[in-house]
């Protein structure tokens, strides 16, 4: 039994050394991401079934998206995460205040995304490109052009979601960061929020050719 | 057993971190230039496949796969096993919807055996339906 | 003495505010076995007023509307607030730790999280009940799912948050099972529960977000009339079939698992013998969580799904019962020449066999494609699936929960009285439900309000059998609770098996074990075991 003195103050009781704990923590935080994946999954699914039945409409919609902003949103978010892995390096060096200028800079970034997608969404809504009954938009050829319209904001508005729970999670571990609670020693929050954040990422890497690109 | 360093990880060197994202930002470009060419049904394969190296690049150094324990990536290649089988198996159905085998679309044989006068099995149940060739010329099965 | 210490984990600490911010593993385990018991009986009394009806043909007690909504309920409590957290949950958060040797699951908070999760979602599907009971049936299929007037998008709510509680607890035991095991418990040297609730737990993180999704679809259907699944704004209402059964097949093992695993413990302790074929029952929990994913299209041979999917999940769905056989196998195996003591929890583990053996033979009947076309949707199908998931999963549950009261509650329930509930338990569920399995074939559907009068008098020897069942449990009910403030004083290891949690104290002080657990045997080393003594 290890004496209190060696027992650093963030090591959990049920844990028997820190080493045990991050790497805990961690598995944890892949097996969470692996269902996130799948939640996912499932309107790649639907993506997949509508597109195969309905190749025209997704090609003949999909021009009305703005690839110039889906290409800045995805340099965007590149960049976000190239911020976010390097607020973990800063950390691992034990430089406190580069973490936070990185994470902060992630969040920005992260605002920036919503920001544009705001643009994107209210210009849709304005012409009647919407899901469903809602549809109302004239000017594309096919049956159900709304098919396309409604896995479009299904999709990107679940990644949405899934962009402010991040920034929720980044405004967290920034204030636990400019309170002091890590160090070199320990940064397993950053770190999680790090792999979570990647994910947000790497769906929407998927996303912007998969809906603005169509062929 | 007291070491400074909990976390025994591999701090990678900031250029590895610019030069990743320097690629990823150069395949974006790639992305989206090559889009302006038409392969045919290979247009999806094309875009996906950059999008996979992309994810990979991400995986691999921003997530850390190439320099942690092999289990972070077996669980992601779990994960997009499993999705990959949603996909495929469900698309086993809705791209053959329309299908139908010859024999199931070929007309009644009025002989068969199930349509010979049924003796009274159950209670109260007597199967005396003469048998008739019925038209079942496909009609469109599809789900839409 | 210290076999039952002074002061425990139960008793350590009082008041409610002690309970509901727990993070006591032990306790969290409780709080669950409390819910998931009142899941339970509200389920069987949707149950027992279902038979009831059905007892003579026609309206006896209720409008046919109302028998739809009391079969949905019945359904959607038993399977989402009863069966799938049942063994993880109660009894898998109790002894997990303890089995490993460690003092808590990996992430304590996370664990307490999921049990409010739960209760959120419970009380959600609670509400959705009162404000007008769905009637879609527990499988929701659009396009009647879509259009019914009923309270379907507080339900399927409900079974959203009821899909992260599992979700956080497969996390949970994943990386438990994974990195906190005493130093030298390798990976085959664990019991065999523990492997069923890992096998269990992956299944649980790959399925549950599909449902997640596939509730979130419907409900945005209902309300933002996407038409995903409308065929008439070019859906597809057989893709929801899809997205449904993509986790509830999955489901039915995340179900059994556990259950198996279970009965590996009783059946080698109550036979005092090694655990015949321990890396197959291990390597085939694993088998059927990954096959479990490959079939779900079985529900679907008759809903318009195509002739090649059908083929194709048909013959897929026949290598799924491999490794339930081989489990099968490897008790009966444990059992012969075992020097066998017939208590409790090992006439539940009998009962499994002999039940779950029919469940799952029927399976395979159901899955053979030309044959479903006839049994689908019938009680043949119903009897199937009760012979398994009760016949199964709640035996095993049970064979655990008396295998483990000692331990949980320090205290011994009456071994007569349980024995009599075992047996009116097991003839009260058998003419239950094998009455369903000759209807089934006769053509009886299911989910029918009304029936020929040809089937009435199956129909009431099947009522009958569910009052005698009911009765089994109410005298259940009666010995345990008698048993938490008569019993006898319970015994560190009134069983003498060679599991983990049987070192400890019954019931276990806070920390689970006073030192971390030096593994000195297997844990089936019965012979090498005896012999040391002698």
């Amino acid at each position: 039994m290890s004496s209190h003195a060696e027992h650093p103050k963030f090591l959990e009781h049920h844990f028997v050394e820190p080493e045990q704990q991050a790497a805990s923590a961690k598995l944890g935080m892949w097996v969470f991401l692996l269902t996130e994946i799948l939640l996912f999954g499932g309107l790649f699914v639907v993506y997949a079934v509508y597109r195969a039945w309905n190749p025209d409409i997704f090609h003949n919609a999909h021009v009305h998206l703005d690839v110039m902003l889906g290409a800045i949103n995805t340099v965007v978010l590149i960049t976000s995460s190239l911020t976010m892995a390097l607020a973990i390096r800063s950390m691992q060096l034990g430089r406190q205040s580069e973490t936070i200028t990185n994470l902060v800079i992630t969040l920005l970034l992260a605002g920036t995304f919503l920001v544009i997608k705001y643009f994107e969404y209210s210009h849709k809504i304005h012409l009647g490109q919407l899901p469903g009954k809602f549809y109302t938009f004239e000017g594309i050829e096919g049956t159900n052009p709304h098919i396309f319209f409604g896995v479009y904001f299904m999709m990107t508005g679940l990644h949405g979601i899934h962009v402010l729970a991040g920034m929720a999670t980044i405004i967290w571990v920034l204030r636990r960061t400019i309170r002091g609670d890590f160090s070199a020693a320990y940064y397993t929050p950053i770190e999680m929020t790090g792999l979570y954040w990647h994910l947000v990422d790497l769906i929407w890497i998927f996303l912007f050719p998969l809906f603005y690109l169509v062929g | 057993m007291a070491e400074s360093h909990s976390q025994k990880h591999h701090i990678l060197p900031l250029s590895v971190y610019l030069a990743v994202g320097t690629a990823l930002l150069v395949l974006t470009g790639v992305t989206v230039w090559v889009a302006s060419y038409d392969f045919g049904a290979f247009n999806l394969v094309v875009a996906m496949s950059i999008a996979a190296f992309k994810a990979a690049l991400v995986a691999a150094y921003f997530m850390h796969l190439l320099y942690d324990s092999k289990i972070y990536l077996l669980i992601l290649l779990t994960a997009i096993a499993f999705l990959a089988v949603f996909i495929i198996f469900t698309m086993f159905d809705t791209m053959t919807r329309d299908q139908i085998y010859e024999i199931k679309a070929a007309p009644i044989e009025p002989d068969a055996v199930i349509y010979r006068e049924a003796v009274d099995t159950t209670a109260g149940v007597t199967d005396t339906t003469a048998a008739e060739v019925i038209d079942t010329t496909a009609g469109d099965t599809s789900g839409h | 003495m210290s076999d039952s210490p002074a002061v425990h984990y139960l008793n350590e600490q009082k008041g409610w505010k002690s309970w509901l911010l727990t993070l006591d593993h032990k306790r969290i385990g409780i709080l669950y076995l409390y819910s998931i018991m009142a899941a339970f009986l509200l389920g069987g009394v949707f149950a027992v007023l279902i038979r009831l009806e059905l007892l003579h043909p026609g309206q006896q007690y209720m409008e046919a509307d109302t028998y739809n909504q009391f079969f949905t309920l019945h359904g959607a409590i038993m399977i989402f607030l009863f069966i799938i957290p049942s063994i993880p949950a109660a009894l898998g958060n109790f002894v997990l730790p303890l089995m490993i040797g460690a003092k808590d699951v990996a992430f304590p908070r996370l664990n307490l999280l999921s049990w409010y999760i739960y209760i959120v979602g419970a009380l959600v599907a609670l509400y959705s009940i009162f404000a007008g009971a769905v009637d879609t049936g527990w499988t929701f299929y659009t396009p009647y799912s879509t259009e019914s007037a009923t309270t379907v998008v507080p339900m399927t709510l409900a079974v959203f948050i009821l899909g992260f509680s599992s979700i956080f607890t497969g996390v949970n035991f994943i990386a438990t099972i994974h990195k906190l095991r005493t130093p030298g418990m390798t990976w085959f040297k664990m019991p065999l529960f523990v492997w069923g609730l890992y096998a269990t737990a992956i299944i649980q993180v790959l399925a549950t977000p599909v449902i997640g999704i596939t509730t979130l679809l419907l409900i945005l259907e209902r309300t933002m009339l996407i038409g995903i699944f409308d065929p008439a704004m070019g859906g597809d209402p057989v893709l929801f079939q899809h997205f449904f059964w993509f986790y509830s097949h999955p489901a039915v093992y995340i179900m059994i698992l556990p259950g198996m695993g279970i009965i590996s413990e009783l059946i080698s302790t109550f036979s005092h013998k090694k655990i015949f074929g321990y890396k197959a029952i291990a390597y085939s929990s694993l088998g059927i969580a990954f096959v479990s994913f490959l079939v779900w299209g079985h529900h679907m041979f008759v809903a318009g799904q195509s002739e090649l999917a059908a083929v194709i999940f048909s013959f897929l769905t026949f290598f799924v019962g491999i490794p339930s056989g081989i489990k099968v196998f490897n008790w009966v195996a444990t059992m012969y020449k075992g020097s066998i003591t017939l208590q409790t929890p090992m006439w539940y583990a009998l009962s499994f066999l002999f039940l779950f053996t029919i469940g799952g033979l029927t399976g395979i009947f159901l899955g053979t494609l030309s044959v479903d076309v006839h049994l689908h949707d019938t009680y043949f199908v119903v009897a199937h699936f009760h012979y398994v998931m009760m016949g199964g999963t709640v035996m095993a549950f049970l064979g655990g929960l008396h295998y483990w009261w000692p331990k949980m509650w320090g205290r011994m329930y009456n071994e007569k009285w349980a024995k009599i509930s075992v047996a009116l338990i097991f003839i009260g569920f058998n003419i239950t439900f094998f009455s369903q399995f000759i209807m089934g074939s006769q053509g009886m559907p299911r989910r029918y309000y009304n029936y020929l009068d040809q089937y009435q008098p199956l129909h009431a020897f099947s009522t009958y059998g569910s009052w005698i069942l009911g009765l089994g449990f109410i005298v259940m009910a009666v010995y345990l609770i008698h048993s938490l403030f008569k019993g006898k004083q319970a015994p560190k290891n009134p069983w003498e098996s060679l599991t983990m949690e049987w070192v400890t104290n019954s019931p276990p002080i806070h920390h689970n074990f006073e030192e971390t657990p030096k593994l000195t045997h297997e844990p089936y080393d019965y012979d090498k075991v005896l012999a040391e003594k002698n």
